[in-house]
This record gives structure tokens, C-alpha cells and sequence, in this order.
């Protein structure tokens, strides 16, 4: 496929889905009469040239094939006809072509419905909005593609046998389900940010995909501060891709990556987003995390980065979504500020913690910190168990790095 | 489309958790709204669990017939049903949540009815 065109089939995609599910109700007619019009673009277009309004095309094509289909197969459309009279209490989204309505804030939060598995929100999100075929979200999951395809089939039998509904919750619902959208796109986004295992430049690629449906969501939904603060947060974090990680692909510690590097209009937009998500309200968790990620993108060093506003930052997130892994970070900014050992009294506090206990980060940032305050034995003993809770080879290197590190400087210093 | 609620309590014998804070009139309020939504189909209360008995069938036709229970663990009993005619999962889900039983350690779940081709 010639890559103009492919870029117009994943743009139109998630709105094709949506107008079509929205006018027949039904997302296997939807998806199936979709595949057929972008099918029917790959044998003309190329011929015939890219259409002025390819999204009009393509709907229109599909709309057609979907009654020609319901003409044939009368059962089928008696079945849908009942669907069809719920689908009109819906009304249209608003509309960003003038001549297509978007219907795809609907399809978002029927992919993110609370009555779908976690796993198959995100799979049939990244299907149906950001147009990746099965095969597709499964390398991206790095799950096989069976095991994917059976995930999407039993998400949709959910989806049309026990009548998840697609509509924009009203108001009073929307504060209770739009936290479970932004979650999926998020999940989507440290899926690919995690650098788990998976060749670097796929995952980036699913990154980057998560930032276009929030884009997207942020497009649809402008008022809702948190959208911004999602998309900003995962802008600030982006912005550091290329200096994330060395050449070999082992990760590089924020203190140790080349600022230079970092993507400075992509800071920028996620900086005027972050105004706009503390501005006018209450802060929500996305906004302030997004917040904390500004100060870090902004600063010239470790040593300059703002420090008692990152800890003030950290209280605030406490209080809004109390969590061990948000007071070890707390901990580590605390001890940026006041020094190491303020931060190692607030770890050891935190020694009980069932979810930290065999938390590799937690481990790692505790011998990190007997390293700076030159409790050196300490430190080697912390290394050695943050060594045995790594989970991955990057990290587990990492570790052993620095493991040997101290225990160099312990063989060369007089007892 | 036509939803099952069934209504799951804790085990009977462990009075403690079944105090969800809900109270009879609780109950009489959830059934009234019910009904007068009109989507009402039927709705049972169960009797309690240690009157059931289970029946199972063999490949040699012999009948089996146990008590099954009481529980000494905890475990979530079903209690009493609705079946509902709603429009959605969505306003399903609202009623579940309205109805006593998914309060302080109960739960309701929610089943779609299989709807039969003709």
C-alpha cells in the first residue's frame, strides 16, 4: 500500500467505524462493510487518484454495501432494526468535516466500557480507533495472534450480546467513565514506553499512537482538563525518546540522558497543555503528573530541576490517588532536595509495603540512595536484591553495573 | 432486551457480613421503583440456602440428590433474582447498582438473556 494512502485509511478509520456503527448499530457490519470500502480504495484509488473527500468515499461506499448486505440477508435486518431505533436516541457527536459527522467519541467509550476485560478495552481500541488489524495489536502486545484475535471476538460478542451501548455518557456519568478512556490510552502509551521486551522502534511506534488517540480525544472532548493533562503528560515523556536509551538499547537513567537530545516542540506543546489542564478547576491526576514531567523537560541538569516543586507536586498527586509507588517517588525528589538521607528515612518507612516489597524500582532506588550517602556495603547488599528483582535484561544490567561499581570502590578503600 | 440481576449474598451463617446496612424498607423502595419503571419482568426471592437440594443425573440415569451446603467458608449465595427489560447494558447496570443487594459485600451480576431466533 502506497504510505499516502495508508496514513488516509488509519486517519479515517476510527471515524468510518463510528458513523457506520452509529447508522447500523452493529460492530461486525460495521467493521466488515469498512474493510470492504477501503478494499474497494486500494483497486481504485491508485487508478483513479486519492478523492477530494476520501473519508465521504469510503463512507459512502460502505454505507452502500452495508444495505446492499441488509437487502440480502433479511433475518440479519430484522435483528438490526431493533438495534437501529436505540442507535437514534444517540445524537451525533460534533463534527469536525463539515460534510462527516464524528461519531467516534461513542466508539471510545463503548472500546473502554467498565463491563469489558482490562486487556480487551485496549485491543479493541487500538482496533477499532487507531485502525491496526489484529496481527498488528498483537505484535504490539507481544501476545500471539490467536490468543489477540480471541480477545477482540469475545469483546465484540459482549459488546452485541449483552448490549453495550454507543453513546457519550451524559454529564452526570462522563467524571465516573472518562477516567476508564484515558486509562486505556494510557496503558496503551506505557505499553510502548515501558521498553519491556520488543524490538525499541515498535514500541515507539505504539507510543506515538497512543498521543494521536488522545490527540483525538482531546479534539472531541476540548473542555475536559484531564484530556489535556493526559496528552501532555505523554507529550513531556516522549519528548525524551531518543535519549532514553543507549545504542545497545539499555535504558538511560534521567540523570544520565543528553538533554540536547530531548524534543524541544514537543516539550513546548505539552507545556501550553499543562496550563491548560491546572487552569479552571480542582487538578486532576494526569494534569499533575504532567506537571511534575514540565519541570523535569524544563530544567538544564538534575542538579537545577526544581526540586520543592516536584515534592509539592508528589503531595498533591498523594492526595488525589494515595499509592506506595507515588510516595517512593515522593521519596526520591525528597531526597534531591534535602539530600539522601531525608529520602532513605522516607524509604525505609515504606519497607512494609506489600506492593513494594518485591518492586524493582523500589530496591533500586533504595541502593541508589545508601550509594549517594557513601553507605557503601549497605548499597552493594541493596544492589544485590535490586539484582535479584529485575525483570529485564536492561535492567537487570543496569544493576550489575552498578553493583560493580561500588564494590570496586569498597576494594580500594582502606578498612 | 431482557437482563438477569442475580442477587448474591454472603453465607447466612456468618450474620456479621450479611449487615450490609440495608434494611427491609431499603428493599420495599428497590422493588416499588422497579415496578414502577415498568420494566419489571418477574422477581423471586429465594428461600434460604440450606433448604436447596441438588439433583444430578448420571450416564446410567441414576439420580443423585445432595444438600449442598451449608458453607462454612464465605461464599457468595444466590439470594433472590429480577429479571428486567431495559434498553441497554448500560441502564442494566444503573439497577444493579440501585438495588440493595450490591451494597456491603453483596454483589449483583448482571446476565443478558439469551435471545432465541424464531
Amino acid at each position: 500500500m502506497e504510505p499516502a494512502i495508508a496514513a488516509v485509511f488509519r486517519e479515517e478509520h476510527g471515524r468510518l467505524l463510528g458513523a457506520l456503527v452509529r447508522r447500523f448499530g452493529d460492530l461486525d457490519l460495521a467493521e466488515e462493510v469498512a474493510s470492504e470500502a477501503i478494499e474497494a480504495a486500494l483497486t481504485h484509488w491508485p487508478v483513479d487518484g486519492v478523492p477530494a473527500k476520501p473519508g465521504a468515499w469510503l463512507l459512502t461506499t460502505a454505507r452502500r454495501r452495508a444495505v446492499n448486505r441488509l437487502k440480502r440477508d433479511q433475518t440479519y435486518a430484522a435483528k438490526l432494526a431493533v438495534l437501529h431505533v436505540d442507535a437514534q436516541r444517540t445524537e451525533p457527536g460534533p463534527s469536525v468535516d463539515a460534510s462527516l459527522p464524528d461519531d467516534r467519541l461513542q466508539l471510545f467509550f463503548t472500546c473502554a466500557h467498565p463491563a469489558l476485560a482490562a486487556e480487551d478495552r485496549v485491543a479493541l481500541t487500538l482496533r477499532c480507533l487507531a485502525g491496526m488489524t489484529t496481527v498488528e495489536v498483537a505484535r504490539a502486545f507481544l501476545v500471539p495472534v490467536p490468543t489477540m484475535a480471541q480477545r477482540i471476538v469475545r469483546a465484540k460478542k459482549k459488546i452485541r450480546e449483552a448490549r453495550i451501548p454507543f453513546r457519550v455518557p451524559g454529564p452526570d456519568e462522563l467524571p465516573s467513565r472518562l477516567p476508564g478512556v484515558l486509562q486505556v490510552v494510557y496503558s496503551i502509551f506505557t505499553e510502548g514506553y515501558a521498553a519491556s521486551s520488543g524490538p525499541a522502534l515498535q514500541r515507539i511506534e505504539v507510543a506515538a499512537e497512543a498521543i494521536r488517540l488522545a490527540r483525538v480525544l482531546r479534539g472531541l472532548l476540548p473542555a475536559e482538563r484531564e484530556v489535556a493533562g493526559l496528552l501532555a503528560l505523554m507529550l513531556l515523556i516522549h519528548a525524551r525518546r531518543d535519549a532514553r536509551t543507549a545504542p545497545d538499547g539499555t535504558p538511560v537513567l534521567l540523570a544520565d540522558q543528553s538533554r540536547a537530545a530531548w524534543d524541544r516542540s514537543m516539550i513546548e506543546e505539552g507545556r501550553t497543555l499543562v496550563i491548560a489542564a491546572l487552569t479552571g478547576g480542582s487538578p486532576g491526576v494526569y494534569g499533575v503528573q504532567a506537571a511534575i514531567a514540565a519541570l523535569h523537560d524544563e530544567a538544564a541538569s538534575v542538579e537545577t530541576t526544581d526540586w520543592p516543586q516536584i515534592v509539592a507536586l508528589y503531595d498533591v498527586l498523594l492526595t488525589l490517588s494515595p499509592s506506595p509507588v507515588v510516595s517512593l517517588n515522593r521519596a526520591a525528589a525528597v531526597a534531591m532536595r534535602d539530600g539522601p538521607e531525608a529520602g532513605l528515612v522516607l524509604l525505609d518507612a515504606l519497607a512494609e509495603e506489600p506492593l513494594l516489597r518485591a518492586y524493582h524500582p523500589y530496591a533500586l532506588a533504595r541502593a541508589d540512595l545508601l550509594e549517594r550517602a557513601d553507605r557503601l556495603s549497605e548499597a552493594a547488599e541493596a544492589y544485590r536484591k535490586a539484582l535479584t528483582l529485575a525483570a529485564t535484561d536492561a535492567d537487570r544490567a543496569h544493576a550489575e553495573r552498578r553493583l560493580s561499581g561500588v564494590s570496586a570502590t569498597l576494594r580500594n578503600t582502606p578498612m | 432486551m431482557k437482563y438477569m440481576l442475580l442477587i448474591n449474598t454472603p453465607p447466612a451463617d456468618n450474620p456479621a457480613e450479611v449487615d450490609n446496612g440495608c434494611t427491609f424498607e431499603d428493599w420495599i423502595a428497590f422493588d416499588k421503583a422497579v415496578q414502577e419503571a415498568g420494566i419489571c419482568v418477574d422477581s423471586h426471592q429465594l428461600a434460604d440456602f440450606t433448604t436447596a437440594t441438588r439433583v444430578q443425573v448420571g450416564a446410567d440415569g441414576r439420580r443423585a440428590i445432595t444438600t449442598d451446603g451449608p458453607f462454612a467458608e464465605t461464599r457468595e449465595i444466590l439470594g433472590g433474582l429480577y429479571v428486567i427489560d431495559v434498553p441497554d447494558l448500560d441502564e442494566a447496570l444503573d439497577w444493579a447498582a440501585r438495588c440493595p443487594g450490591s451494597l456491603g459485600g453483596g454483589s449483583v451480576v448482571v446476565r443478558p438473556v439469551a435471545e432465541v431466533q424464531g
